[in-house]
């Protein structure tokens, strides 16, 4: 590894920590499409800016940029005020139209402007090492660098300071209102902390990836924890990792950084997404399942509870009445025999004293709309689960 | 070239019409679907679309390793509706919300189909060039056989449109109630989503990944303003969206360096512009005008009812009372005494006011009428 190796990575991981604390915050509060909107939108600010200093990083432009994400967000609430569109619509309109006046604007200058349209949407990572911060002929590092370290720097210290109102506002608006936060400035703080970091991680890594590691990251531990400061520090995790991973995915495929970050990303949701213990998908079908056939065991023993008569708890009866298929009785009656709810002798199904009890209790609980209570019953009187 | 010399090419030019009837099938198209996107609150689902769309496009060139633009669009469709399908597993299976699982499925099939697209770029293979074209759309590459695609694929969409019209309709607007009318509402929802995507995926060409949403959302938004009606909104969507599709075009080709996406997206910007604020029936203009009205006639009404009051108390209704004793009332104004008098409720003269028989009852009678027309 050569020193810009390190120096990329340090950038990427640095962007990726930038990010995922709005991010987490922004996907708690619903609220996650708004970085498409302003990643999308800051482009005219750039543009302008970029006609203004022609220098990617000054301070100027990071300003301008920042102003035009608070901007959309402040044009897009005004759409959604009108009633004139359902909410999300207001999004969609306002982004598309400013993106295509920055493209537009790019394309028109293209022969004087050194600012492409691949490099807005990708960011040039590659290329971050060779711009560096010279003051009186000491070289302090790349210029992104910089850039970013004080970015996070602002949002960790801000997060440290207002962690309490944001968890309040965040959770609980009417509350943080009472407590005397206000929420609309909590509200805008949090938009602003989110198009700086938009603005400075876009010449890093371009629009798309902006959004990547906003959301990605944050919903990919949202599926693991359901505390906020875990939720914070697995975001954090998940982004740096996709950020190294991403840089060396790249460096082997030849191909870009960001694109690969972003796939990373992508894999690692996709995992967490289907292997989670509780919220992931397999886990979510197997509870399903398993749900579906206490349910039958429920109806089943009811319905033994119900008749005294013979041929009504004959095994047959089953499939014959109940209409069931063979399999589905089948699991069904070994549930329940496994748990002895029931004995069976030639072929007639009764209930045991264990399975009247449970039984009763659940007609119980049915009865008097605790259906909730249910779950907390199977777990006294199952030995085994569906 | 200028825009009226466009007009003329327009009819002379063999590329150029090609190119205009393309974008105006396009946007006919998107204007028709979106309408459903927008009033079913999936706008956003097209951006999503649309960037999925990406690596569907990468991997159908990795592929075949040639340019072949209906093998593309396979691709994108599949791969569109990939990301359909995860989105809605998202929010259905997780506690994510539909936001993030938009904003995640557009951002990592993005940038999937980007780390493909600069893998190819350095594959040694001269057919590549102008992949990047899918980004934000180049509406001159748009040839003949392209263009009966687009024909062909919104005839179909148009007859399963009429086919079912009522369903769709019904669906739209209260799903509950056609789930217990017996319809197949996980159909009829498949059915509309994939005919979205498809839209989404004839665009690509066109406008490109990054835009292809605004040309969903734009004409019907637009549309929504100047009518209550379904079909007349589907109607004057996809007129609005053939229109800026044609205009964005041809500004696009008079110009140099002016990719053709964000120009149509601009134009269908300024439909969605005007319609916001000249609609008669919702638009801002004309509501702010009926907004200061009632205030107005409020205003007058208010003044009206506390001279009613204080003339009750006479014998003779219309005895003249100075102007001097409103003052403790803050809603009037020289302006508003006279219009009152316009009205023939009161008389002027000088500093004295009364009250006709007119006036009179009509403030008698003003709560009855505010109370009647409430019940």
């Amino acid at each position: 590894m050569n020193s810009a190796q390190i120096e990329i990575q340090l950038i990427a991981s640095l962007v990726a920590i930038a990010c995922a604390i709005p991010g987490t915050f922004l996907v708690l509060r619903k609220m996650a499409l708004i970085t498409d909107a302003i990643s999308h939108s800051i482009l005219p600010g750039i543009v302008i800016g970029f006609f203004i200093t022609h220098d990617l990083s000054s301070p100027i432009l990071i300003l301008l940029a920042t102003a035009t994400g608070v901007l959309t967000v402040i044009l897009v609430e005004f759409i959604q005020k009108t009633g004139l569109v359902k909410e999300d619509t207001a999004i969609g309109l306002v982004f598309p139209a400013l993106f295509s006046i920055g493209i537009i604007m790019i394309s028109k200058n293209a022969s004087d402007v050194h600012l492409d349209i691949d490099a807005v949407l990708l960011g040039e990572l590659a290329f971050a090492p060779f711009d560096r911060l010279i003051v009186q002929n000491i070289d302090l590092g790349p210029k992104s660098l910089w850039i970013i370290g004080s970015i996070v720097m602002i949002t960790l210290s801000l997060l440290f300071t207002f962690f309490k109102e944001l968890k309040v506002s965040t959770f609980d608006k009417g509350l943080a209102a009472s407590l005397g936060f206000s929420p609309i400035l909590i509200h805008y703080g949090l938009m602003t902390v989110s198009s700086i970091t938009t603005v400075g991680a876009f010449d890093a890594v371009g629009a798309i990836l902006v959004i990547a590691l906003m959301i990605a990251p944050a919903a990919t531990a949202y599926l693991l924890t359901q505390d906020l400061r875990k939720m914070l520090s697995l975001a954090i995790l998940f982004g740096i990792a996709g950020a190294i991973l991403g840089y060396w995915t790249a460096h082997f495929l030849d191909a870009s950084i960001s694109g690969s970050i972003t796939t990373v990303l992508g894999i690692i949701f996709l995992l967490v997404y289907l292997f989670a213990k509780n919220k992931g998908l397999f886990s979510v079908l197997y509870r399903q399942k398993q749900q579906k056939i206490e349910v039958l065991l429920l109806t089943f023993l009811l319905h033994l509870n119900n008749h005294s008569e013979k041929e009504e708890r004959h095994v047959k009866h089953l499939t014959e009445h109940i209409n069931w298929q063979k399999v589905k009785a089948k699991t069904v009656l070994n549930l329940a025999l496994k748990n002895n709810m029931i004995t069976v002798e030639d072929k007639i199904v009764s209930l045991t004293e264990k399975g009247k009890t449970f039984t009763e209790e659940a007609i119980n609980y049915i009865i008097t709309n605790k259906d909730t209570e249910i779950e907390k019953m199977k777990d006294r009187f199952f030995l085994f689960r569906g | 070239m200028n825009l009226s010399e466009y007009f003329e090419l327009l009819i002379s030019d063999y590329t150029l019409r090609t190119i205009s009837i393309g974008t105006a099938i396009l946007g006919a198209i998107c204007g028709m679907l979106g309408s459903f996107a927008v009033l079913r609150k999936q706008s956003l689902l097209g951006d999503a679309i649309s960037h999925a769309a990406l690596p569907g496009i990468a991997i159908a060139f990795l592929i075949i390793e040639s340019k072949n633009s209906t093998i593309f669009l396979i691709g994108a469709l599949i791969s569109g509706l990939i990301g359909t399908f995860w989105i809605r597993g998202i929010i259905n299976k997780t506690h994510l919300k539909s936001d993030t699982a938009l904003g995640l499925i557009l951002s990592i099939f993005f940038g999937f189909g980007m780390l493909l697209l600069t893998y190819i770029q350095k594959l040694p293979n001269a057919n590549q060039a102008g992949l990047e074209s899918y980004l934000f759309g180049q509406a001159a590459t748009l040839i003949e056989s392209d263009v009966w695609l687009m024909a062909v694929v919104t005839g179909i969409s148009l007859i399963i449109l009429l086919l079912f019209w009522k369903e769709l309709k019904i669906l739209l607007f209260d799903p509950d109630f056609t789930k217990t009318l017996g319809f197949n509402t996980r159909f009829l929802d498949i059915l509309i989503t994939s005919f979205i995507v498809v839209a989404i995926v004839l665009g690509l060409q066109t406008v490109g990944v990054v835009l292809m949403s605004a040309m969903l959302l734009a004409p019907a938004a637009a549309a929504r303003q100047w009518t209550n009606s379904l079909s007349t909104m589907i109607f004057i969507a996809a007129l609005f969206g053939a229109s800026s599709g044609v205009i964005g075009t041809g500004i696009s080709a008079s110009s140099n360096n002016l990719p053709t996406g964000p120009v149509i997206v601009i134009i269908a910007g300024v439909f969605v512009l005007v319609s916001f604020i000249f609609s008669p029936g919702r638009g801002l203009l004309f509501r702010q005008i009926r907004f200061r009205k009632n205030r107005r006639d409020l205003q007058l009404h208010k003044t009206l009812s506390f001279m009613y009051n204080i003339a009750k108390n006479h014998e003779n209704i219309s005895h003249p009372h100075a102007i001097r004793i409103l003052n403790n009332f803050q809603g009037f104004t020289k302006k508003s005494l006279k219009e009152l008098e316009d009205h023939n409720y009161i008389k002027l003269q000088g500093n004295m006011w009364s009250m006709t028989e007119t006036g009179y009852h009509k403030a008698a009678n003003l709560y009855n009428q505010i109370t009647k027309t409430h019940e």
